[in-house]
Formats: C-alpha cells, structure tokens, sequence
C-alpha cells in the first residue's frame, strides 16, 4: 500500500531524511517511533503530500508522489496534534465543508454516520470552539475518515489528551484497524501503541533503525527493543 | 461506508465551499470585517482631523486617502485570513484535499474580496460625509471594484507565502506594497479622474492598466500558488 524508496528531505543545508527504506502491506498498523527530531513528522508530512521529497521515490495505493498527489490525496485520511478544524463552524458544518472539498455525494448519511462512530452525533450542531481538546480530537478524526480513506496517517495524535480521551482515541483506531484501514502513527507513548500497532518502525537520525512486528516483540518488550534501537 | 469519494470533485466545488466555509466563519465571529473596519473609520478620522483642508483641496487628496485607507485595511484582512488558516492548522487541512490547489487559491481570493467589498460598502458613506464630497459615482465604483480585485488577487497570494514565516505580520507589507504599487497608483489616479470630473480619456488609461494588473495577478497567483504552499 505504501512504498518508499531512499526517501531524503533537506531543509537547506539540514538533511533530515538520509534515505528512508519503508514499505507497509495494506491492513498494517505500523507504529513510527523516535526520538525528536528524528524525522518522523517530516516523514508523515511528505507521505501526506504537504512536503516534497527531495529525492527518492513515494508510492501509495498504487499512486507517485509528487506527480500523482491529488490521487494520493484523494485515499488518505490525515490526523495531526493540531484538529485541522474551525472552530468557528459547528461539527456537523465542518464535516460538512470537506465533505464538499473531497466531493462526496449524499454526504448528509455519511456525516451521520461517521458522528455516531465518534461518538459526537449529539453535539453535532455545537459550534467546535465550545469543544474539549479530546472531542476536537475525535471531530479530527471524522473529518480524516469521511472520505473512506485506504490509508491513515496520524501524527501524535494523542498530543493533549487526557486518560479519558486517550482510551476514547485507542477504542476509534482499533476500530479502524478492524475496518481493515492501512495504518502509519507516529507517537512518544510506546506503553500507548504497544497494544495497537501491528509493526513498529524506529526512526533515528534520519534512516529506518529497526523494525520488529509485534508477535517478534513477544520475546522481548518494546521499550528495550526502542532503546536498542537508538544506541545501534 | 458508503461514501462515495471522486479522486478529482469539481474545481467549482471546491471554491464554493471554501468560499461559504470562511463566510459563514466570518460571519458568526466578525473577526475579520470588524478589525478592517473599525482600522478603516481610525485612518479616516486621523486624516480628517489632521489635514484640516479646505473643500477643495479635500476633493483633490479623497482618492488617495480613499486607497490608502483600503490598502491599509485591507492588508490588514488578508494577514488575518491566512493566518487563521495557519494558526489553527487548517491550512493543512485545505492543502491535504484532492482538489487542483489554484482552486484553494481562488476560493481565498474570492473570500478576501468580499470582506474588502464589504468594509468598503461600509466605508463608502461615511467617507462622503466626513469629506463632504459624492463618492457613489458608477464609474468611481467601478475603480473601487477593479483595485480591489487586484490587491485581493496578488495579496492572497502573498499572505500565502508569507504566513509561514515568524514575521508574517511585518512580512506581509513588506512584500505587498512594492508589488501591488501599480495596481495602487492606477486606482489613485483614475478614482481622482472621477471625484474631478476628468475627460473621460484622461481616465480611460488607468481604468485599462488596472483591468491589464488584474488579469495579470490572478494568471500569476493561478500559475504559482501550488508552488508556494508546498514545502
């Protein structure tokens, strides 16, 4: 589903991405973990299509990047630490207004439906501003799915959020990992991703240091696997 | 899941909902117009009381304190704009739909413009009085709208490519003014052309120029916007 091939990103005289190696089957749910700065945001921005590779290939769902990028654009739902929202319309005007962006037809049953799975369907008049930071973060995530995206990217997306809405975001992506979406997160949390991910990939200094599925990670935990990970 | 997505929805679409999402926005905060304004009325007021002119006089400086005034507000709406989109990261969210990014660019454009239009509409009658002079003359209007389609078209542009730097609010003049200048001194001199009852052919070649920059900002700002969004 998603190929990249020695994938570098310079900012300036900065390389950030040395060549990154990275390859997920369709149905994964593969784990970005790092410290910071190691790219990882760089990365996920560059598979969304909001940076340009400077060299390398990316490919998704069969699509290039950067040439075929509205295709590409078309199959990802994109969740960041920020909602991508406004906060000035209310839930339902929100999803309302990408669904019009992503061109979906009978957008009124789909709205619908994706705020019943986030759980926000009685609030869905309600204008954002008056939302909690976890419920922006749920309202983010419908607005990523409405389209039916193949692919999801999330990038910390539990940057913020409090143990309840935590558990409310883990019980969403298990959700969509059972829907059989393809997967790639970044986070900090690795107690948090453990459990979720099917794949772990670390990135350190710019390159894929190690990457382990999770039933090789039952020998070991993944804190030690992350920190060997870093030190190598 | 039964959306049904298309890889490429309609580049009318896609501006019209830009353009509803930021009125309704706008609309339910008054974030925007009321900052325009409320600076449009102080530039006014200022300049009233300092210049301190006679009627005629007065009649000789409108259109240039007209322009300046709606240049400065208008900046001032267009840094604002963008940098709600920014701020709150749903420039992102714009950027990440499969949609031709010129479409992002003429939804914005069409936004600003009507913000400006509507500060201007407003503005309009109490500059008349205040100046005691008639500034509802079709072919004055007519300018008013020419300018203000040229500054809106190379400004969004602009504020596109300057939000996204730590000086945006200092950035955004800088870049601005030099460029929408000619666009700048066309309006002055035919809105002046009009307030003075100038022969029609006199007023006629800053009428065209302005109609040349407005073609030429908006196929600019069309041709390079994907570039300057993307990193």
């Amino acid at each position: 589903m998603i190929i990249v091939k020695k994938l570098v990103k310079r900012f300036g005289l900065k390389t950030v991405l040395r060549g990154v190696d990275f390859e997920v089957q369709p149905g994964e749910f593969v784990a970005l973990l790092g410290p910071n700065g190691a790219g990882k945001t760089t990365f996920l921005r560059i598979l969304a299509s909001l940076s340009r590779p400077s060299l390398g290939e990316v490919n998704i769902a069969g699509y290039r990047l950067p040439n075929q990028a509205a295709q590409v654009r078309a199959r990802l739902g994109v969740v960041s630490h920020l909602p991508l929202l406004y906060t000035d319309l209310s839930a339902e005007e929100n999803l309302r207004f990408y669904a019009r962006l992503y061109g979906i037809t009978n957008y009124q049953l789909r709205i619908t439906d994706v705020l019943e799975l986030i759980g926000l369907e009685t609030r869905r008049r309600d204008l954002v501003r008056t939302f909690s930071r976890g419920m922006q973060q749920r309202l983010a995530i419908g607005r990523a799915i409405l389209h039916d995206p193949d692919v999801m990217l999330f990038d910390e997306p539990y940057t913020g959020l409090d143990q309840d809405a935590s558990s409310l975001l883990d019980d969403i992506l298990n959700t969509l990992a059972r829907q059989g979406r393809t997967v790639v997160m970044t986070s900090h949390d690795l107690a948090r991703v453990e459990d979720l991910a099917t794949r772990f990939d670390i990135l350190s200094r710019g390159v894929i240091a190690a990457t382990a599925t999770q039933r090789q990670l039952k020998r070991t935990d993944l804190l030690t696997f992350y920190k060997q990970a870093l030190v190598a | 899941m039964d959306a049904h997505p298309t890889p490429s929805p309609s580049f009318l679409q896609a501006i019209f909902a830009i353009v509803w999402k930021d009125l309704r926005a706008e609309f339910r905060s008054f974030e925007l117009v009321s900052s325009m304004l409320v600076f449009s009325l102080l530039v006014i007021l200022i300049f009233n009381f300092a210049l301190e002119l006679d009627i005629k006089t007065r009649q000789s400086v409108t259109a240039g304190v007209l322009w300046t005034t709606f240049a400065f507000a208008g900046t001032l709406g267009l840094n604002r704009s963008m940098a709600i989109e920014k701020d709150r990261g749903s420039l992102d969210g714009l950027l990440l739909a499969p949609v031709d990014r010129s479409a992002i660019y003429f939804g914005k454009f069409i936004s600003n413009l009507a913000f400006m239009l509507l500060v201007e509409i407003i503005v309009l009658p109490i500059y008349s009085i205040l100046y005691n002079t008639n500034l509802f003359q079709p072919g004055l209007l007519l300018v008013i709208l020419l300018g203000s389609i040229g500054y809106t078209a190379v400004g969004t542009l602009l504020s596109a490519m300057s939000v996204q730097t730590r000086t945006r609010d200092v950035l955004l003049p800088i870049l601005l003014f030099p460029v929408a200048f000619s666009v700048l001194l066309a309006a002055v001199k035919a809105s002046g052309g009009f307030l003075n009852n100038s022969e029609l052919t006199e007023i006629l070649l800053p009428i065209n120029l302005l109609i040349a920059y407005d073609v030429i900002f908006i196929a600019v700002s069309f041709m390079v916007f994907d570039t300057i969004v993307e990193e």
